[in-house]
């Protein structure tokens, strides 16, 4: 058997590999199932009925996949350059902390609700923008290596919204009232900075997030800016070949703090989108954002759609359905933890898929006889 | 004077940077063959769920029961690495987006998370643990009493490691023909050495180490078992391989200095000490610190001729050379 580069890659291999993937990860999530005593089938048929068939189980999915829609895009963003930024889950904290704080302030005053709604989105942008462009600039200037500042800044990210409710009297935790006495919480969102939702008459109502259509949104553009401009174009010659990329004249620099900064915006979107329309306050308890870990599923998200915008989106669904069905599942059946295993082995599937988008396997006695049926993409 | 600040945080700066040192030393044994491994979080998260387990189920005497959990953490470690070893060595995958991959199925919310659950592990204390292995006598001595003799075995092994390490790579054939693959792999295979094994055993021990850096964790640090316990140490281990220019003894320095950060907190704190935002800083002092010495190794411009291995990171494959 042998193992030789792909001169063309056929289109189809593209859906192919990811899909065959998916069946295969299944296949293996079932063996550890298995292995500790659990009923594989079952346990996949509960799954799929919370994640999609039961009364309210798609509105439940699109609360879990609007912020995966975020943090993928954010990912897939940074990855297509090959610009690590895995610090998706704190530029999103920051982007909630900075569009919880312009939701309160503006919402507080009066603002018509529009205005507010706008200005918690730019507010969650600059956030995460900010946030992410502090490895982006020791990235440019310095060669610091991106994966590990961004990871970093995770974790003081999250101990800055900790602190902000936990250990001082910010102006976004709420002092008054008997319960803020009892446990520390933060302050209730004004109306005015709530997001609208659309509603679908199925399934009792599915709520259709304001987050979703900007998620959508998003998508849409990114998808233009990188196979429709310049910019996105030499993004990726860069991440393809940074000394091609240098010889033509591209600006490296420039292009690393841009793709950063958008990619941190997209996570703090992200954010902003958690204040507005789901949690309605700014959530630092720890088990509610922080459990969620939307930054690191993000990375799953987007290498699973290939960095493709719309595929993360569509991905972004899928393992919003795992992860809410995770959560509504829970407990002794469904020990926590079961979701992110299959996350991951759905991860490692995608990547061992890899090689046969960029290889094909020959077996060397048969393609001697016939090479044009040689296996090909098997498997 | 043993209650001095400067003696208590350099103390448990030893204890809590012994994890550190352990993954370090491994992830340095995986980078010098070649392949980088991102997974330390995750693979430390299962040597740690599994040697607390070991110790809360196996019916043995104290030392018997935690020479086993050592050793099952180790052989978790490794079985966790040996997934990242097969896709980037043999399958030749990305080994940045695979080694997060590792992260995110064995880490804080994936197999460890699942296993903590599972095998009910949660808010049990340690039925046994590491204790300090020199009588109260020579603890009490000032300064080098605590800070020398007031450790645990696994500090002790720890530095026995360094020296195994350092001599491994510096001093034996095995430990050359290491450097060759992760200098040059080409030149390497020429001279007859099987690069796929070596990677694949490096591989496999740094993954060990990070097994027994987690159970470390759990059973002399914080002797119990809570989702993501280890809180970012195998990230700042990654990052300590850069800072220690990719030499075992520097690795050790850095840990204790890393270890005596991640002290800090817990003792300003508890004594009272405020200055500015307290709470805040001291917690993300760790994480801080690392992105600006990972900035000041970076920024000097020498990260090749301070001993990064020229391979490190790239596939081998012997036909498209």
């Amino acid at each position: 058997m042998r193992i030789e580069r792909r001169l063309e890659r056929p289109r189809w291999l593209l859906a192919a590999v990811p899909a065959g993937s998916l069946v295969f990860a299944f296949f293996a999530s079932g063996v550890v199932l298995a292995a500790t005593g659990h009923d594989a089938p079952d346990a996949y048929r509960q799954i799929f009925d919370a994640a999609f068939v039961d009364r309210g189980a798609l509105g439940q999915t699109l609360v879990s996949a609007t912020p995966l829609a975020f943090t993928g895009l954010a990912a897939a963003a940074a990855f297509r350059m090959r610009l690590f930024n895995i610090g998706a889950e704190g530029q999103l904290f920051v982007g909630a902390i900075a569009a919880a704080a312009a939701g309160l302030y503006l919402g507080g005053h009066g603002w018509p609700q529009a205005l507010v709604i706008a200005a918690m989105v730019a507010a969650g942008c600059a956030g995460g923008a900010a946030w992410a462009l502090v490895p982006g600039v020791l990235r440019a200037f310095f060669k610091t290596n991106e994966i590990i500042s961004s990871l970093m800044l995770n974790y003081v990210a999250a101990y800055l919204l900790t602190y902000l409710i936990f250990n001082t009297e910010s102006y976004w935790r709420e002092t008054e009232g008997f319960n803020a006495s009892v446990f520390p919480t933060g302050k209730e969102l004004p109306d005015r900075a709530l997001w609208p939702a659309a509603t679908i008459h199925a399934q009792g109502g599915i709520a259709l997030p304001l987050g979703a259509g900007l998620a959508l949104l998003a998508a849409a553009v990114l998808w233009l800016l990188y196979s429709r401009t310049r910019f996105g174009f030499e993004a990726q010659v860069l991440g393809d070949s940074p000394r091609a990329a240098r010889y033509a004249g591209m600006r490296t620099r420039r292009k690393i703090l841009a793709v950063m900064g958008i990619s941190g915006a997209l996570a703090g979107l992200g954010g902003a989108s958690q204040d507005g329309d789901f949690r309605h306050t700014l959530d630092a308890d720890p088990n509610g954002l922080q459990k969620q870990y939307y930054g690191y599923t993000g990375i799953v998200v987007a290498a699973l759609g290939r960095y493709n915008p719309f595929a993360v989106l569509v991905v972004a669904f899928l393992i919003g359905g795992l992860q809410n069905a995770g959560t509504t599942l829970q407990g002794a059946d469904f020990p926590s933890g079961l979701v992110g295993v299959m996350q991951g082995i759905i991860l490692f599937s995608a990547l061992g898929g890899e090689l046969l988008v960029r290889y094909r396997v020959r077996v060397a006695r048969r393609a001697r006889a016939e090479p044009a049926a040689a296996a090909e993409g098997g498997a | 004077m043993n209650d001095s600040l400067l003696v208590v945080v350099i103390a448990s700066g030893v204890a809590y940077g012994t994890p550190l040192l352990y993954a370090a030393l491994g992830e340095l044994l995986a980078e010098r063959s070649g392949v980088l491994n991102l997974g330390v979080e995750g693979m430390m998260l299962v040597g740690a769920v599994m040697g607390f387990w070991t110790v809360q189920r196996l019916h043995a005497g104290a030392g018997l029961s935690l020479a086993a959990a050592v050793g099952v953490a180790a052989v978790a470690g490794a079985a966790m690495a040996a997934i990242h070893a097969f896709l980037v060595i043999t399958l030749r995958a990305s080994q940045i987006v695979s080694g997060l991959a590792l992260t995110i199925f064995a880490g804080a919310a994936g197999l460890s998370s699942y296993l903590g659950n599972d095998l009910k592990l949660a808010d049990n204390p340690a039925r046994h643990q590491f204790g300090a292995v020199f009588p109260a006598d020579a603890r009490h001595w000032p300064v080098a009493g605590p800070i020398l003799f007031g450790q645990n075995a696994l500090v002790y092994a720890s530095w026995a490691c360094v020296v195994a390490v350092w001599l491994y790579l510096s001093r034996t054939r095995p430990g050359l023909n290491v450097r060759a693959v992760g200098e040059s792999p080409a030149s390497a295979d020429a001279m007859g050495i099987d690069v796929t094994r070596y990677r694949y055993a490096h591989t496999l021990a740094g993954g060990a180490f990070a097994g027994v850096a987690g159970a470390t964790v759990t059973l002399a640090i914080t002797p119990q078992w809570v989702d993501g316990i280890t809180g970012g140490a195998g990230w700042i281990a990654i990052a300590l391989v850069i800072f220690a220019f990719w030499r075992p003894e520097l690795c050790l320095v850095g840990a204790y200095f890393f270890g005596a950060l991640q002290a800090l907190a817990p003792q300003l704190q508890a004594r009272g000490i405020q200055l500015g935002p307290t709470v805040l800083w001291t917690n993300s002092l760790p994480y801080v610190m690392t992105v600006v010495v990972l900035v000041a190794v970076s920024a000097s411009g020498a990260r090749r001729r301070l001993g990064a291995p020229a391979a490190l990171g790239v596939p081998y494959v012997r036909e498209e050379r």
